[in-house]
């Protein structure tokens, strides 16, 4: 500190690092306003009475304070003709989520354990095939799963939805699974080989065990992809059968009656609040997956 | 190579002599592999065959197999709707990758200057992506709505004469498009960056230090150089993120005022479950994937390419 005195570049120095710390600081608080106010906007919202809203629009704090917004938008609203609130969409999205996620990750699971340590002529043919499912625009396949949906006699149910993201989701998984195998060594597969151990015992015994980073980050995923997924919910399901995000936007274009504005902060939450607790116990997985996905 | 080793790694079971369950067990793999890889296979490529297809036939309400050629590509192409789509998809890919990367890279630097609780910082500036587009469209569209949002919040402060009605007019509500894409958007290309940023060696940079290079001189020639193949997956990444873009203008704006902020994916919808024109609908779906492939395939030959070439070296 006494140096200082002796050396003028050292004070201005200081200074300078100071006010670089000013601006880096202040960039991130601005910036920190762009990403969080939507979210806050919408959280008072919920809370304020429809009267405060009109009277002093969407932006600013609270001044009634009522959760009953919440309880209308989960179970009494009016969408579309039945005052249900939004509960029933909730839980068709879980209902159709759950276990899309969960199969696809297996079987992802079990194809990049083949495409991995089962290779055979043709394999890294077939990973590649399978990628380009994760590049293809849904637009690209909705008259043709209308028509097996219907064949199935799957149309405008929960369990054909389920069906089609399994089946979408298959491509994603496999690729997260298989290139997370390939850096198991292959000794250890053949170590076991040697000791007698088959197919589905190197699989158990071995690879699952290494997997469990690889299966969370593919399962925040899938669960994150197909609860927010809204094309192929619109296209292929209506009315009760619709999940979370068709309804939302049939409850906010319902056009002729006046905005219920903290009915749907309430119902835009409960829609919002499944991926962001996953996101904000998870985060640490969720960034991994991102990563992993992107750069590999 | 690689189908060397698999040849070796078969051969194994073999040697424990033959029998029928032996020559199954052989076959295992492919066996499992089987069901699941049909199904992709269908999805990824019947599929896709059947949807051109139907772009050449003279499917209207329902699908029908009579084969007329390209004109619904012609009509297509010469459709009001479509034309604006296209040259909003333009416009908007263009300022949302270019937007998202910067404003990512902005703040993957800022946190980079080991400030105190990054953390924090990036939970708040990723947490978007976690968020549908629904829910995103939503939001946004309450904030830019001119009567309840951001102006009617600024008249409240005493600032009457401000506008900011962007959302309700023709020419401007595509960049409200923008800003809430970004929104979403930049977080992850922070995050792709930041990862980058912490992978570029140190011994590099300080060298650099100590030879009396500013920040900004460091960064330019040093750093981000260092990373260009992020910023290639960046913008690979966001550009397919771009061409599909459907739910946020749903929910953002329904495409409107009119049709100005329409899309490629909204008119296929449209053509599809709308109008009762399928084969329209199919052959602008088929147009949306040759934009895809034009952004990806010559990224994926550039990506086994490059990781060819490493492994020679290697």
């Amino acid at each position: 500190m006494a140096d200082a005195a002796y050396d003028p570049h050292a004070t201005s120095g200081g200074a300078r690092r100071l006010s670089a710390k000013v601006i880096v600081y202040g960039f991130l608080l601005l910036f920190a306003a762009y990403y969080v106010l939507p979210l806050l906007v919408i959280l008072m919202n919920s809370f304020r009475d429809l009267e405060e809203i009109s009277k002093l629009g969407l932006i600013g704090l609270p001044r009634s304070f009522s959760l009953e917004h919440w309880a209308s938008a989960w179970s009494s609203f009016c969408v579309g003709g039945t005052c249900k609130g939004i509960s029933p969409n909730f839980y068709n999205s879980l209902y159709m989520t759950v276990p899309a996620t969960i199969v696809s990750t297996l079987l992802g699971a079990i194809n990049g354990y083949i495409l991995s340590k089962w290779r055979f002529p043709g394999a890294g043919f077939i990973f590649a095939a399978v990628t380009i499912g994760v590049f293809l625009p849904g637009q690209m396949v909705l008259l043709p799963w209308a028509f097996v949906l219907g064949k199935l006699g799957l149309t405008n149910t929960l369990e054909g939805l389920m069906l089609v993201h399994t089946i979408q989701g298959l491509s994603f998984t496999t690729l997260f699974c298989r290139n997370y195998y390939v850096s198991i060594p292959d000794d250890l597969i053949k170590a076991a080989r040697i000791d007698g151990a088959g197919f589905w015992r190197i699989f158990f015994r071995i690879i699952l065990p290494l997997s469990p980073p690889i299966l969370i980050v593919t399962v925040i995923w899938q669960f994150t992809g197909i609860w927010n997924e809204f094309l192929f919910g619109v296209v292929f399901s209506s009315g009760s059968q619709q999940p979370i995000t068709a309804a939302l936007i049939a409850l906010s274009s319902a056009g002729t009656s006046v905005h219920q504005y903290n009915v749907e902060a309430a119902a835009v939450l409960i829609a919002a609040l499944p991926t962001l607790l996953i996101y904000f116990f998870g985060g640490r997985w969720f960034v991994r997956g991102l990563t992993q996905g992107a750069i590999k | 190579m690689s189908v060397a080793r698999s040849q070796a790694a078969l051969s194994l079971p073999s040697a424990g002599g033959g029998g029928w369950r032996a020559r199954v067990g052989h076959w295992v793999p492919q066996l499992v592999l089987a069901p699941s890889l049909f199904c992709s296979f269908v999805y990824i490529f019947v599929f896709s065959a059947w949807t051109f297809y139907i772009s050449l036939s003279n499917s209207s309400l329902l699908p029908s197999y009579e084969f007329v050629g390209f004109e619904h590509y012609v009509s297509l192409w010469q459709n009001r709707r479509w034309n604006v789509a296209y040259t909003n998809l333009f416009l908007f890919s263009a300022l949302y990758v270019l937007g998202s990367m910067a404003v990512g890279l902005f703040l993957a630097i800022l946190i980079d200057q080991r400030v105190r609780g990054e953390a924090v910082w990036r939970t708040i500036y990723l947490y978007p992506l976690a968020v549908s587009f629904v829910v995103t469209g939503t939001v946004w569209n309450w904030l830019f709505n001119p009567t309840s949002g951001i102006e009617a919040f600024m008249h409240g402060l005493g600032f009457s004469n401000f506008t900011f009605g962007w959302i309700t007019d023709r020419n401007l509500a595509i960049y409200t498009v923008v800003i809430t894409g970004i929104w979403h958007a930049s977080g992850f290309a922070m995050a792709l960056f930041l990862a980058g940023l912490r992978s570029v060696e140190q011994d590099l940079i300080k060298a650099a230090q100590i030879d009396g290079a500013s920040l900004f001189r460091i960064y330019w020639r040093i750093i981000l150089p260092s990373i260009r193949p992020i910023f290639l997956a960046v913008l690979v990444i966001l550009l397919q993120f771009a061409i599909k873009t459907f739910d946020l203008v749903v929910a953002l704006t329904g495409g409107g005022p009119g049709i100005a902020t329409t899309m490629p994916a909204i008119v296929v919808y449209d053509f599809m479950f709308q109008r009762g024109q399928i084969a329209e609908g199919a052959a602008a779906a088929i147009m949306i994937l040759l934009a895809l492939t034009a952004v990806v395939l010559p990224y994926a030959l550039w990506s086994v390419w490059s990781r060819r070439g490493s492994d020679l070296r290697g």
